[in-house]
Protein backbone atom coordinates (compact mmCIF):
# COMPACT_ATOMS: atom_id res chain seq x y z
CA UNK A 1 0.00 0.00 0.00
CA UNK A 2 2.68 2.78 0.77
CA UNK A 3 4.79 1.40 -1.73
CA UNK A 4 2.51 1.83 -4.36
CA UNK A 5 1.99 5.45 -3.12
CA UNK A 6 5.42 6.09 -2.81
CA UNK A 7 5.83 4.58 -6.68
CA UNK A 8 2.93 6.70 -7.85
CA UNK A 9 4.15 9.51 -6.70
CA UNK A 10 7.86 8.82 -7.94
CA UNK A 11 6.23 8.09 -11.49
CA UNK A 12 4.47 11.50 -11.31
CA UNK A 13 7.40 12.97 -10.72
CA UNK A 14 9.33 11.18 -13.33
CA UNK A 15 6.24 11.93 -16.03
CA UNK A 16 5.15 15.62 -15.18
CA UNK A 17 7.94 17.08 -13.32
CA UNK A 18 5.78 17.59 -10.14
CA UNK A 19 7.62 16.82 -7.42
CA UNK A 20 5.92 16.11 -4.23
CA UNK A 21 9.27 14.82 -2.46
CA UNK A 22 7.00 14.68 0.99
CA UNK A 23 4.92 11.24 -0.11
CA UNK A 24 7.65 9.07 -1.35
CA UNK A 25 11.01 10.20 1.02
CA UNK A 26 10.77 8.89 4.09
CA UNK A 27 12.83 11.60 5.40
CA UNK A 28 10.52 14.64 4.13
CA UNK A 29 7.63 12.51 5.41
CA UNK A 30 9.18 12.27 9.05
CA UNK A 31 9.49 16.10 8.39
CA UNK A 32 6.68 17.17 7.49
CA UNK A 33 4.77 14.13 10.23
CA UNK A 34 6.99 16.37 12.94
CA UNK A 35 5.95 19.49 11.88
CA UNK A 36 2.21 18.85 11.91
CA UNK A 37 2.28 17.26 14.82
CA UNK A 38 3.46 20.10 16.64
CA UNK A 39 0.97 22.28 14.64
CA UNK A 40 -1.30 19.91 16.93
CA UNK A 41 0.02 20.38 19.71
CA UNK A 42 0.23 24.14 19.46
CA UNK A 43 -3.62 24.29 18.62
CA UNK A 44 -4.47 21.61 20.93
CA UNK A 45 -2.89 23.26 24.02
CA UNK A 46 -3.42 26.77 23.10
CA UNK A 47 -7.14 26.23 22.44
CA UNK A 48 -7.24 24.69 26.17
CA UNK A 49 -5.44 27.12 28.03
CA UNK A 50 -7.30 30.58 25.74
CA UNK A 51 -10.70 28.77 26.77
CA UNK A 52 -9.48 28.78 30.64
CA UNK A 53 -8.18 32.45 30.50
CA UNK A 54 -11.77 33.29 28.82
CA UNK A 55 -13.50 31.85 31.13
CA UNK A 56 -11.90 32.91 34.39
CA UNK A 57 -11.17 36.55 32.45
CA UNK A 58 -15.14 36.77 32.48
CA UNK A 59 -15.66 35.25 35.94
CA UNK A 60 -13.04 37.99 37.31
CA UNK A 61 -14.37 41.13 34.69
CA UNK A 62 -18.19 40.50 36.49
CA UNK A 63 -16.71 40.04 40.20
CA UNK A 64 -17.28 42.55 42.66
CA UNK A 65 -13.15 43.64 42.94
CA UNK A 66 -12.63 46.91 40.92
CA UNK A 67 -8.88 46.09 41.23
CA UNK A 68 -8.90 42.75 38.98
CA UNK A 69 -12.01 44.15 36.96
CA UNK A 70 -9.56 46.63 35.94
CA UNK A 71 -6.31 44.54 35.25
CA UNK A 72 -8.91 42.09 33.29
CA UNK A 73 -9.78 44.87 31.52
CA UNK A 74 -6.16 46.05 30.59
CA UNK A 75 -5.08 42.52 29.37
CA UNK A 76 -8.27 42.51 27.23
CA UNK A 77 -7.47 45.97 25.14
CA UNK A 78 -3.63 45.62 25.11
CA UNK A 79 -3.75 42.02 23.75
CA UNK A 80 -6.71 42.25 21.16
CA UNK A 81 -5.05 45.79 19.85
CA UNK A 82 -1.47 44.84 19.13
CA UNK A 83 0.09 42.40 16.49
CA UNK A 84 0.17 38.77 18.02
CA UNK A 85 3.55 38.38 15.95
CA UNK A 86 4.85 41.30 18.50
CA UNK A 87 3.86 40.00 20.83
CA UNK A 88 5.36 36.65 20.66
CA UNK A 89 8.70 38.48 19.91
CA UNK A 90 8.39 40.62 23.15
CA UNK A 91 7.71 37.32 25.12
CA UNK A 92 10.30 35.05 23.70
CA UNK A 93 12.99 37.85 23.01
CA UNK A 94 12.07 40.30 25.70
CA UNK A 95 11.00 38.42 28.83
CA UNK A 96 12.84 35.18 27.93
CA UNK A 97 16.12 37.10 28.24
CA UNK A 98 14.80 38.45 31.47
CA UNK A 99 14.39 35.64 33.54
CA UNK A 100 16.77 33.51 35.25
CA UNK A 101 18.29 31.09 32.99
CA UNK A 102 19.94 27.68 34.35
CA UNK A 103 22.95 26.53 33.43
CA UNK A 104 24.92 23.29 32.77
CA UNK A 105 27.44 21.92 33.69
CA UNK A 106 29.87 23.10 30.65
CA UNK A 107 28.17 26.77 31.76
CA UNK A 108 25.49 26.27 29.24
CA UNK A 109 22.71 28.92 29.18
CA UNK A 110 19.66 26.56 29.08
CA UNK A 111 16.36 29.29 29.44
CA UNK A 112 13.68 28.07 31.79
CA UNK A 113 11.01 28.14 29.30
CA UNK A 114 12.06 26.91 25.36
CA UNK A 115 10.54 28.55 21.93
CA UNK A 116 7.99 25.91 21.86
CA UNK A 117 6.29 27.01 25.45
CA UNK A 118 6.91 30.59 25.06
CA UNK A 119 5.10 30.31 21.56
CA UNK A 120 2.13 28.37 23.47
CA UNK A 121 2.08 31.33 26.46
CA UNK A 122 1.90 34.24 23.99
CA UNK A 123 -0.82 32.52 22.04
CA UNK A 124 -2.52 31.45 24.81
CA UNK A 125 -2.77 34.93 25.93
CA UNK A 126 -3.46 36.18 22.92
CA UNK A 127 -6.48 34.31 22.12
CA UNK A 128 -7.55 33.83 25.66
CA UNK A 129 -7.68 38.07 25.39
CA UNK A 130 -10.62 37.28 22.84
CA UNK A 131 -12.05 34.77 24.58
CA UNK A 132 -12.94 36.86 27.90
CA UNK A 133 -14.70 39.60 25.46
CA UNK A 134 -16.87 36.42 23.87
CA UNK A 135 -17.39 34.91 27.01
CA UNK A 136 -18.32 38.42 28.75
CA UNK A 137 -20.80 38.61 25.39
CA UNK A 138 -22.36 35.61 26.54
CA UNK A 139 -22.48 36.18 29.90
CA UNK A 140 -24.43 39.56 29.20
CA UNK A 141 -27.13 37.16 27.33
CA UNK A 142 -27.81 34.86 30.46
CA UNK A 143 -31.04 36.52 31.91
CA UNK A 144 -30.45 37.86 34.91
CA UNK A 145 -33.84 36.15 36.52
CA UNK A 146 -31.67 32.47 36.22
CA UNK A 147 -28.58 34.34 37.95
CA UNK A 148 -31.09 35.19 40.47
CA UNK A 149 -32.77 32.06 40.26
CA UNK A 150 -29.26 30.33 41.01
CA UNK A 151 -28.61 32.16 43.89
CA UNK A 152 -32.13 32.09 45.78
CA UNK A 153 -31.47 28.21 45.47
CA UNK A 154 -27.84 29.19 47.62
CA UNK A 155 -25.16 28.99 45.15
CA UNK A 156 -21.92 30.99 45.58
CA UNK A 157 -21.04 33.15 43.06
CA UNK A 158 -18.26 31.01 41.92
CA UNK A 159 -20.60 28.02 42.36
CA UNK A 160 -23.84 29.75 40.09
CA UNK A 161 -21.20 30.74 37.52
CA UNK A 162 -19.46 27.50 37.11
CA UNK A 163 -23.05 25.33 36.79
CA UNK A 164 -25.64 27.93 35.88
CA UNK A 165 -24.35 31.11 33.86
CA UNK A 166 -21.25 29.30 32.13
CA UNK A 167 -22.94 26.37 30.87
CA UNK A 168 -25.46 28.48 29.37
CA UNK A 169 -23.64 31.57 28.31
CA UNK A 170 -21.13 28.82 26.08
CA UNK A 171 -24.18 28.00 23.85
CA UNK A 172 -24.62 31.29 23.39
CA UNK A 173 -21.23 32.33 22.10
CA UNK A 174 -20.31 29.23 20.63
CA UNK A 175 -20.55 30.94 17.29
CA UNK A 176 -18.28 33.53 18.01
CA UNK A 177 -16.04 31.56 19.87
CA UNK A 178 -16.09 29.47 17.24
CA UNK A 179 -14.38 32.10 14.51
CA UNK A 180 -11.80 32.70 17.45
CA UNK A 181 -10.58 29.17 17.58
CA UNK A 182 -10.27 29.20 14.30
CA UNK A 183 -8.04 31.91 14.03
CA UNK A 184 -6.27 30.66 16.58
CA UNK A 185 -5.45 27.48 14.62
CA UNK A 186 -4.07 30.03 11.84
CA UNK A 187 -2.26 32.03 14.26
CA UNK A 188 0.38 29.18 15.54
CA UNK A 189 1.95 29.75 11.82
CA UNK A 190 3.31 32.55 13.59
CA UNK A 191 5.58 30.45 16.12
CA UNK A 192 7.64 30.03 12.89
CA UNK A 193 9.07 33.64 13.47
CA UNK A 194 10.57 31.90 16.66
CA UNK A 195 11.86 29.20 14.84
CA UNK A 196 9.11 26.80 16.57
CA UNK A 197 9.40 23.22 13.90
CA UNK A 198 5.83 23.23 13.34
CA UNK A 199 4.07 22.33 9.41
CA UNK A 200 5.42 26.11 7.83
CA UNK A 201 8.67 25.51 9.20
CA UNK A 202 9.01 22.04 8.07
CA UNK A 203 7.57 22.80 4.85
CA UNK A 204 9.60 25.35 4.27
CA UNK A 205 12.59 23.36 5.16
CA UNK A 206 11.68 20.50 2.73
CA UNK A 207 11.17 23.07 -0.20
CA UNK A 208 14.40 25.07 0.39
CA UNK A 209 16.32 21.64 0.20
CA UNK A 210 14.15 19.81 -2.62
CA UNK A 211 13.35 22.98 -4.51
CA UNK A 212 10.10 21.88 -4.98
CA UNK A 213 7.99 25.27 -3.71
CA UNK A 214 5.12 24.91 -5.62
CA UNK A 215 4.48 21.30 -4.90
CA UNK A 216 5.02 22.05 -1.18
CA UNK A 217 2.78 25.20 -1.43
CA UNK A 218 -0.36 22.82 -2.79
CA UNK A 219 0.93 20.41 0.33
CA UNK A 220 0.99 23.16 2.34
CA UNK A 221 -2.73 25.02 1.45
CA UNK A 222 -4.22 21.79 1.60
CA UNK A 223 -3.04 20.92 5.57
CA UNK A 224 -4.38 23.93 6.68
CA UNK A 225 -7.76 23.46 4.28
CA UNK A 226 -8.12 19.82 5.89
CA UNK A 227 -6.74 21.12 10.05
CA UNK A 228 -9.50 23.67 9.72
CA UNK A 229 -12.17 21.91 8.67
CA UNK A 230 -11.63 19.73 11.06
CA UNK A 231 -11.82 22.07 13.81
CA UNK A 232 -15.14 23.37 11.85
CA UNK A 233 -16.51 19.66 12.30
CA UNK A 234 -15.62 18.92 15.88
CA UNK A 235 -16.92 22.57 16.83
CA UNK A 236 -20.36 21.68 15.19
CA UNK A 237 -20.24 18.50 16.86
CA UNK A 238 -19.99 20.64 19.92
CA UNK A 239 -22.35 23.17 19.33
CA UNK A 240 -24.60 20.26 18.21
CA UNK A 241 -24.40 18.29 21.20
CA UNK A 242 -24.42 21.15 23.58
CA UNK A 243 -27.71 22.50 22.07
CA UNK A 244 -30.72 22.66 24.45
CA UNK A 245 -33.99 22.87 23.21
CA UNK A 246 -35.71 26.31 23.07
CA UNK A 247 -32.84 27.86 24.40
CA UNK A 248 -31.53 29.91 21.63
CA UNK A 249 -31.34 29.70 18.28
CA UNK B 1 -24.31 39.37 38.01
CA UNK B 2 -24.49 39.89 41.73
CA UNK B 3 -23.22 43.95 41.74
CA UNK B 4 -21.00 45.27 44.66
CA UNK B 5 -23.77 47.80 45.19
CA UNK B 6 -26.77 45.44 46.62
CA UNK B 7 -28.38 46.81 49.79
CA UNK B 8 -28.77 44.08 52.66
CA UNK B 9 -27.21 40.80 49.92
CA UNK B 10 -30.80 40.04 49.57
CA UNK B 11 -31.21 38.33 46.03
CA UNK B 12 -34.82 39.96 45.08
CA UNK B 13 -35.57 43.34 44.22
CA UNK B 14 -32.59 44.54 42.74
CA UNK B 15 -32.68 47.69 41.05
CA UNK B 16 -31.79 47.26 37.47
CA UNK B 17 -28.04 47.50 36.27
CA UNK B 18 -27.28 48.53 32.93
CA UNK B 19 -24.88 46.06 31.10
CA UNK B 20 -21.05 46.92 32.10
CA UNK B 21 -19.65 48.39 28.86
CA UNK B 22 -16.80 46.10 26.93
CA UNK B 23 -13.27 45.82 27.55
CA UNK B 24 -11.68 50.13 27.79
CA UNK B 25 -9.00 51.90 28.76
CA UNK B 26 -9.61 53.72 31.92
CA UNK B 27 -7.43 56.73 33.53
CA UNK B 28 -6.98 54.08 36.25
CA UNK B 29 -5.33 52.10 33.59
CA UNK B 30 -3.11 55.53 33.24
CA UNK B 31 -2.30 55.60 37.08
CA UNK B 32 -1.27 51.69 36.73
CA UNK B 33 1.32 52.42 34.08
CA UNK B 34 2.74 55.37 35.67
CA UNK B 35 3.13 53.03 38.64
CA UNK B 36 5.02 50.70 36.82
CA UNK B 37 7.16 53.19 35.39
CA UNK B 38 8.48 54.96 38.49
CA UNK B 39 9.70 50.81 39.36
CA UNK B 40 10.75 49.80 35.93
CA UNK B 41 12.61 53.22 34.91
CA UNK B 42 15.45 53.64 37.82
CA UNK B 43 16.04 50.08 36.78
CA UNK B 44 16.71 50.83 33.67
CA UNK B 45 18.37 54.03 33.64
CA UNK B 46 21.31 52.53 35.99
CA UNK B 47 21.35 49.15 33.75
CA UNK B 48 25.40 48.95 32.55
CA UNK B 49 27.38 52.68 33.03
CA UNK B 50 29.26 52.27 29.51
CA UNK B 51 26.39 51.58 26.96
CA UNK B 52 23.69 53.64 26.80
CA UNK B 53 20.69 52.94 28.83
CA UNK B 54 17.56 51.31 27.23
CA UNK B 55 15.26 53.93 27.22
CA UNK B 56 17.79 56.52 25.67
CA UNK B 57 18.20 53.90 23.17
CA UNK B 58 14.77 53.54 21.94
CA UNK B 59 14.37 57.64 21.92
CA UNK B 60 17.85 57.65 19.77
CA UNK B 61 16.24 55.58 17.74
CA UNK B 62 12.35 56.07 17.37
CA UNK B 63 12.72 58.25 14.17
CA UNK B 64 14.04 55.42 11.93
CA UNK B 65 11.52 53.27 13.88
CA UNK B 66 8.52 55.09 13.45
CA UNK B 67 9.95 55.76 9.54
CA UNK B 68 9.19 52.09 9.88
CA UNK B 69 5.91 52.21 11.08
CA UNK B 70 4.79 54.62 8.73
CA UNK B 71 5.66 51.98 6.30
CA UNK B 72 3.45 48.86 7.76
CA UNK B 73 0.66 51.75 7.51
CA UNK B 74 1.19 52.48 4.17
CA UNK B 75 1.25 48.82 3.44
CA UNK B 76 -1.83 48.24 5.14
CA UNK B 77 -3.77 51.09 3.73
CA UNK B 78 -2.88 49.71 0.27
CA UNK B 79 -3.27 46.07 0.93
CA UNK B 80 -7.10 47.69 2.30
CA UNK B 81 -7.95 49.14 -0.89
CA UNK B 82 -6.95 46.64 -3.44
CA UNK B 83 -8.72 43.93 -1.29
CA UNK B 84 -11.73 46.42 -0.90
CA UNK B 85 -11.89 46.57 -4.32
CA UNK B 86 -11.68 43.17 -5.03
CA UNK B 87 -13.41 42.05 -2.42
CA UNK B 88 -16.83 43.70 -3.10
CA UNK B 89 -16.28 42.19 -6.82
CA UNK B 90 -16.00 38.51 -5.24
CA UNK B 91 -19.32 39.51 -2.95
CA UNK B 92 -21.21 40.65 -5.42
CA UNK B 93 -20.03 37.25 -7.66
CA UNK B 94 -21.22 35.22 -4.74
CA UNK B 95 -24.48 36.89 -5.47
CA UNK B 96 -24.64 36.69 -8.88
CA UNK B 97 -27.69 34.69 -10.64
CA UNK B 98 -25.38 31.89 -12.36
CA UNK B 99 -24.87 29.43 -10.52
CA UNK B 100 -21.43 28.39 -11.57
CA UNK B 101 -20.32 31.85 -10.80
CA UNK B 102 -21.54 31.89 -7.67
CA UNK B 103 -20.08 28.37 -6.82
CA UNK B 104 -16.68 29.83 -8.25
CA UNK B 105 -16.45 32.78 -6.04
CA UNK B 106 -18.04 30.82 -2.85
CA UNK B 107 -14.96 28.54 -3.20
CA UNK B 108 -12.43 31.37 -4.07
CA UNK B 109 -13.54 32.96 -0.54
CA UNK B 110 -13.37 29.70 1.58
CA UNK B 111 -10.29 29.47 0.51
CA UNK B 112 -8.57 32.87 0.79
CA UNK B 113 -10.48 32.97 4.46
CA UNK B 114 -9.47 29.75 5.87
CA UNK B 115 -5.67 29.67 5.15
CA UNK B 116 -3.45 31.56 7.17
CA UNK B 117 -2.66 34.71 6.37
CA UNK B 118 1.52 34.25 6.84
CA UNK B 119 0.64 30.81 4.43
CA UNK B 120 -0.90 33.16 2.11
CA UNK B 121 2.43 35.73 2.30
CA UNK B 122 4.63 32.98 1.49
CA UNK B 123 2.47 31.99 -1.74
CA UNK B 124 2.67 35.47 -2.91
CA UNK B 125 6.16 36.36 -2.23
CA UNK B 126 7.57 32.80 -3.39
CA UNK B 127 5.44 32.15 -6.63
CA UNK B 128 5.24 35.74 -7.82
CA UNK B 129 7.86 36.76 -10.32
CA UNK B 130 10.43 39.61 -8.80
CA UNK B 131 9.68 41.13 -12.63
CA UNK B 132 6.74 41.08 -15.08
CA UNK B 133 7.14 41.59 -18.68
CA UNK B 134 4.37 43.81 -19.96
CA UNK B 135 4.47 44.67 -23.53
CA UNK B 136 8.33 44.14 -24.08
CA UNK B 137 8.67 46.93 -20.88
CA UNK B 138 9.59 45.21 -17.89
CA UNK B 139 8.02 46.15 -14.47
CA UNK B 140 9.94 45.23 -11.36
CA UNK B 141 7.65 44.07 -8.70
CA UNK B 142 9.91 44.81 -4.81
CA UNK B 143 9.17 42.87 -2.30
CA UNK B 144 6.63 45.28 -0.71
CA UNK B 145 4.82 45.49 -3.88
CA UNK B 146 4.79 41.76 -3.41
CA UNK B 147 3.71 41.56 0.04
CA UNK B 148 0.58 44.40 -0.21
CA UNK B 149 -0.60 41.98 -2.81
CA UNK B 150 0.01 38.94 -0.40
CA UNK B 151 -2.31 41.26 2.71
CA UNK B 152 -4.94 41.80 -0.10
CA UNK B 153 -5.86 38.16 -0.43
CA UNK B 154 -7.23 37.54 2.32
CA UNK B 155 -9.03 40.82 2.77
CA UNK B 156 -10.64 40.34 -0.41
CA UNK B 157 -11.77 37.13 1.00
CA UNK B 158 -13.16 38.90 4.73
CA UNK B 159 -14.80 42.05 2.51
CA UNK B 160 -16.52 39.75 0.49
CA UNK B 161 -18.48 37.74 2.80
CA UNK B 162 -18.67 41.35 4.74
CA UNK B 163 -20.60 42.68 1.44
CA UNK B 164 -22.55 39.00 1.24
CA UNK B 165 -24.13 39.61 4.67
CA UNK B 166 -24.68 42.73 4.33
CA UNK B 167 -27.00 42.31 0.66
CA UNK B 168 -28.11 39.67 2.27
CA UNK B 169 -29.86 41.44 5.56
CA UNK B 170 -31.16 43.50 3.59
CA UNK B 171 -35.18 42.83 3.92
CA UNK B 172 -36.55 41.19 0.62
CA UNK B 173 -39.26 43.26 0.33
CA UNK B 174 -37.01 46.13 -0.73
CA UNK B 175 -35.94 44.01 -3.73
CA UNK B 176 -39.51 43.06 -4.20
CA UNK B 177 -40.19 47.08 -3.95
CA UNK B 178 -37.77 48.07 -6.19
CA UNK B 179 -38.77 45.35 -9.04
CA UNK B 180 -42.21 46.03 -9.13
CA UNK B 181 -40.74 49.64 -9.69
CA UNK B 182 -39.53 48.04 -12.87
CA UNK B 183 -35.31 48.51 -11.92
CA UNK B 184 -33.22 46.31 -13.59
CA UNK B 185 -31.30 44.15 -11.33
CA UNK B 186 -28.05 46.11 -12.29
CA UNK B 187 -30.01 49.43 -10.79
CA UNK B 188 -31.54 48.17 -7.96
CA UNK B 189 -28.35 46.20 -6.48
CA UNK B 190 -26.09 49.94 -7.33
CA UNK B 191 -28.94 52.14 -6.11
CA UNK B 192 -31.27 50.96 -3.48
CA UNK B 193 -29.25 48.03 -1.95
CA UNK B 194 -26.01 48.82 -1.54
CA UNK B 195 -26.76 52.42 -0.36
CA UNK B 196 -28.29 50.56 2.53
CA UNK B 197 -25.56 48.33 3.17
CA UNK B 198 -22.50 50.76 3.18
CA UNK B 199 -24.05 51.76 7.25
CA UNK B 200 -24.22 48.35 7.74
CA UNK B 201 -20.78 46.71 6.23
CA UNK B 202 -18.86 49.86 7.82
CA UNK B 203 -18.13 49.02 11.53
CA UNK B 204 -16.57 44.77 10.17
CA UNK B 205 -14.78 46.30 7.71
CA UNK B 206 -12.68 48.33 10.03
CA UNK B 207 -12.61 44.99 12.04
CA UNK B 208 -10.64 43.58 8.98
CA UNK B 209 -8.29 46.90 8.59
CA UNK B 210 -7.66 46.74 12.55
CA UNK B 211 -6.13 43.08 11.33
CA UNK B 212 -4.31 43.82 8.47
CA UNK B 213 -2.56 46.36 10.24
CA UNK B 214 -1.57 43.93 12.92
CA UNK B 215 -1.00 41.69 10.32
CA UNK B 216 1.42 43.89 8.03
CA UNK B 217 4.44 43.33 10.87
CA UNK B 218 4.24 39.39 9.09
CA UNK B 219 6.29 40.95 6.48
CA UNK B 220 9.53 41.06 8.15
CA UNK B 221 9.20 37.13 8.44
CA UNK B 222 9.65 37.00 4.68
CA UNK B 223 12.16 40.02 4.49
CA UNK B 224 10.49 43.32 4.05
CA UNK B 225 12.27 46.14 5.74
CA UNK B 226 9.37 47.38 8.28
CA UNK B 227 9.39 48.15 11.79
CA UNK B 228 10.19 45.12 12.94
CA UNK B 229 12.81 44.51 10.89
CA UNK B 230 14.57 47.23 11.63
CA UNK B 231 14.11 46.89 15.51
CA UNK B 232 15.84 44.00 14.89
CA UNK B 233 18.82 45.91 12.86
CA UNK B 234 18.28 48.58 15.77
CA UNK B 235 19.18 46.10 18.33
CA UNK B 236 22.15 44.23 16.78
CA UNK B 237 23.86 47.95 16.30
CA UNK B 238 23.46 48.75 19.84
CA UNK B 239 25.63 45.86 20.43
CA UNK B 240 22.56 43.43 20.54
CA UNK B 241 22.64 43.50 24.31
CA UNK B 242 19.32 41.42 25.76
CA UNK B 243 18.06 43.76 28.14
CA UNK B 244 17.35 46.08 25.08
CA UNK B 245 14.81 43.22 23.54
CA UNK B 246 12.08 44.35 25.95
CA UNK B 247 12.19 48.45 25.56
CA UNK B 248 12.37 48.26 21.75
CA UNK B 249 9.73 45.09 21.36
CA UNK B 250 7.50 46.92 23.63
CA UNK B 251 7.69 50.22 21.64
CA UNK B 252 6.74 48.58 18.76
CA UNK B 253 4.17 47.21 20.59
CA UNK B 254 3.39 50.64 21.88
CA UNK B 255 2.56 52.55 18.48
CA UNK B 256 0.56 49.34 17.34
CA UNK B 257 -1.69 49.82 20.40
CA UNK B 258 -1.62 53.82 19.64
CA UNK B 259 -2.98 53.25 16.15
CA UNK B 260 -5.28 50.61 16.49
CA UNK B 261 -7.13 51.03 19.89
CA UNK B 262 -9.18 54.17 18.45
CA UNK B 263 -10.13 52.62 15.53
CA UNK B 264 -11.40 49.94 18.05
CA UNK B 265 -12.95 52.39 19.95
CA UNK B 266 -14.54 54.13 17.41
CA UNK B 267 -15.89 50.47 15.39
CA UNK B 268 -17.41 49.78 18.89
CA UNK B 269 -19.24 53.07 19.01
CA UNK B 270 -20.50 53.38 15.49
CA UNK B 271 -21.97 49.44 16.08
CA UNK B 272 -23.94 50.71 19.09
CA UNK B 273 -24.87 53.60 17.02
CA UNK B 274 -25.90 51.65 14.03
CA UNK B 275 -27.57 49.02 16.09
CA UNK B 276 -29.95 51.03 18.20
CA UNK B 277 -31.66 52.14 14.45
Amino acid sequence: MIEAVQGWFQRLYETTGLNFTVFYDPYDWNRYIGGLRMTLLLSVTTILASLVIGAVGALLQSGPSRLLRGLVNGFVVVFRNTPPLVQIFFFYFGLGTLLPALRTADGLRIPLLDNVQWAILSLSLFAGAFNVEIFRSGIEAVPRTTAEAAEALGYTRFKAYRHVVLPLALRVCLPALNNNLINLLKTTTLAYAIAVPETLYAVKQIWSESQNVLEMMLVLLATYAVLVGLLVWIMHRWERALRIPGYGR
Amino acid sequence: MSGPDRPGGLPVLLPFVAPRSEARLRPAHAWLLCGLGTVALPAWAQAGTASLPPLEVVLKWAPLLLTGFAFNVAISLMAMLLGTLAGTGLGLAMLAEGAVLRRVAWAVTQVFRNVPWLVLLFFVMFLVPFQVTVFGLRVPLPDWVKATFGFSLPVMANVAEIVRGAVRSVPTTQWEAAESLAFTRRQILWRIILPQCAKRMLPPWMNVYALIAMATVQASIVGVTEMLTLTAQVHAAEGGRPELFAPLYGFALLCFFLYCYPIDRLTARLERRFETR
